[in-house]
């Protein structure tokens, strides 16, 4: 509840934020997908049933408040959830580093994914440099991820 | 066997494979969801999604609350920034406006004589579009979809398919509706597609939204049909569209294509106006369809004392240069012909004189 619940609520929250229409000095607010956090995050604190399904609804949440494919986020969140529990033994105890660099290959991955059902779709390849402007921030929510790992990982190995 | 002996009671499995199990489950499910998009453009009829729309008419109220704020403090900067500059943005609006005076009688002047001729003519002109404003509370900003949620919907007259505009120029397009909210597709998403001309050269194109700032041009034919800071419009074909809508202005990319930039980039896009423009078909009489040519022509309303003594004004003129060329032709031909002249021998060419006979004796 502490480590799924009240942190999907609060990405809900924090991407309504974000969907606010301002402009500072010509620039926009930025648009990170957040949920990719979690998805990080939460197969390296513990599996659990919970969280892949959490991750699912919150991928459907992006599509109805931004518009889209359905399923699109839901299916690179939950992907990216069960790429990082598959490789959970290899993960668990490395360095900051080495998770970050664990942290842009799963991003990367969701957006590689993202990127070819929209082009496929649209028969239209979105700007490059347009998804750099929402990769970026997202790369840069890397010290979450690891604030929530250390923070809720549990080293009771003890699993039913 | 007590009450809660069972046989799966002793049975353990990893965590780890319960929760592979549900991303399994949560994968098919998002497969099933994309493969189910229904964005298909062949339907007849576009629908926006019972879900979507619930989710837009939640959403639209909260993000106005949190859009409420920005405004304010922009308001306040507006005016902050309208007290300190009076002086200077007085004396460039006093010298736009004498640079636009003349513009302003001139179009006047073209109005009247425009609504003359297309009154004698029974010209069948597009009737103006009704328009309602609004503003946005939400919006997309990623690379995937550009969007806006606009704070007026089908309450007001919105429906899906009608074109928004500001001050500018072309934002977008309504992609759904609810009762006070719509969703708006800009040109520069990656889904976009307008039909567009150039001014110039009146050559076809396709605005092609990429998710950048700066939609392509595509399907440009002809050499020298865009040149770099040619104005873009839409052309209405396909009848999506009204003709004439400012998109913008035609710019080279760093990629070798065309690119457009917006005029609705100029300002920030919060107050729209939705164009309540559906098709061609839209006539203020459906009849005039039917109706012969030339029909105006002999039930057009009398004129005015103005448009009478112009009208005089300009036939008498007419009248008075015909006659001033009849009288030139007239004199002209009445004027004695000149008799022609027999030109006198030059000496090279005088006969030799005649031998006398007495001479030589």
């Amino acid at each position: 509840m502490s480590w799924i619940v009240y942190p999907a609520l609060v990405v809900v929250a924090a991407q309504l934020l974000l969907a606010t229409p301002l402009q500072l000095f010509g620039l926009n607010l930025p648009e990170p997908v957040l949920p990719l956090v979690l998805a990080f995050a939460w197969p390296l604190v513990r599996p659990s049933m919970l969280a892949p399904a959490v991750l699912f609804f919150l991928g459907v949440f992006l599509y109805l408040l931004w518009g889209g494919i359905p399923g699109v986020w839901a299916l690179g969140l939950v992907l990216v959830y069960g790429v990082v529990l598959a490789s959970r033994t290899l993960l668990a105890g490395q360095e900051t580093s080495i998770l970050f660099v664990w942290y842009s290959c799963c991003v990367l991955l969701a957006f590689s994914l993202t990127y070819l059902i929209f082009s496929v779709s649209a028969g239209n390849a979105p700007s490059i440099l347009a998804l750099l402007g929402q990769l970026l921030p997202t790369l840069l929510l890397f010290p979450i991820a690891n604030w929530m790992i250390e923070r809720f990982d549990d080293g009771d190995t003890r699993f039913r | 066997m007590a009450f809660r002996d069972g046989p799966f009671e002793n049975i353990k499995v990893p965590l780890a494979w319960t929760a592979a199990v549900v991303v399994i489950v949560a994968l098919v499910a998002s497969i099933l969801l994309i493969l189910s998009d229904h964005r298909d453009a062949t339907r007849a009829q576009a629908e926006y999604s019972p879900v979507r729309a619930g989710f837009d008419a939640v959403l639209g109220p909260v993000s106005g609350v949190f859009a409420a704020p920005v405004r304010w403090t922009g308001a306040l900067t507006d005016g902050v920034k309208d007290y300190f500059f009076a002086v200077s943005e007085n004396r460039r609006l006093k010298q736009q406006l004498v640079e636009l005076a003349p513009w302003r009688d001139q179009a006047i002047a073209l109005k009247n004589v425009n609504a003359r001729y297309e009154a004698m003519l029974g010209l069948r002109t597009e009737p103006p579009v009704a328009m309602v404003t609004g503003r946005s509370v939400s919006d997309a900003r990623g690379p995937f979809v550009n969007a806006r949620l606009i704070d007026v919907g089908s309450a007001k007259g919105v429906r899906i398919g009608n074109p928004v505009i500001n001050e500018h120029g072309l934002v977008g397009r309504v992609i759904g509706s609810t009762g006070g909210f719509s969703r708006v597709l800009l040109v520069t998403d990656v889904a976009s597609r307008v039909p567009v001309l150039i001014d110039r050269t009146d050559a076809r194109a396709m605005l092609t939204g990429d998710g950048s700032g700066n939609p392509r041009l595509e399907f440009v034919r002809g050499v020298g049909a865009v040149q770099a800071g040619d104005r873009v419009l839409s052309s209405g074909d396909g009848g999506g569209f009204p003709r004439g809508v400012p998109i913008g202005v035609a710019a080279k990319g760093i990629d070798g294509s065309w690119r457009v930039k917006l005029f609705s980039d100029r300002g920030a896009i919060d107050y729209v106006r939705v164009m309540l423009f559906q098709d061609f078909g839209q006539l203020v009489n459906p009849d005039s369809l039917n109706a012969p040519p030339l029909a105006g022509l002999t039930t057009a309303p009398a004129p005015d004392a103005a448009q009478t003594a112009a009208i005089s004004d300009a036939s008498a003129r007419r009248d008075a240069a015909a006659s001033a060329t009849a009288e030139r032709v007239r004199a002209a031909n009445a004027a004695p012909q000149p008799q022609p002249t027999v030109p006198a021998p030059s000496p090279a060419t005088a006969p030799p004189p005649a031998a006398q006979p007495g001479a030589a004796e």
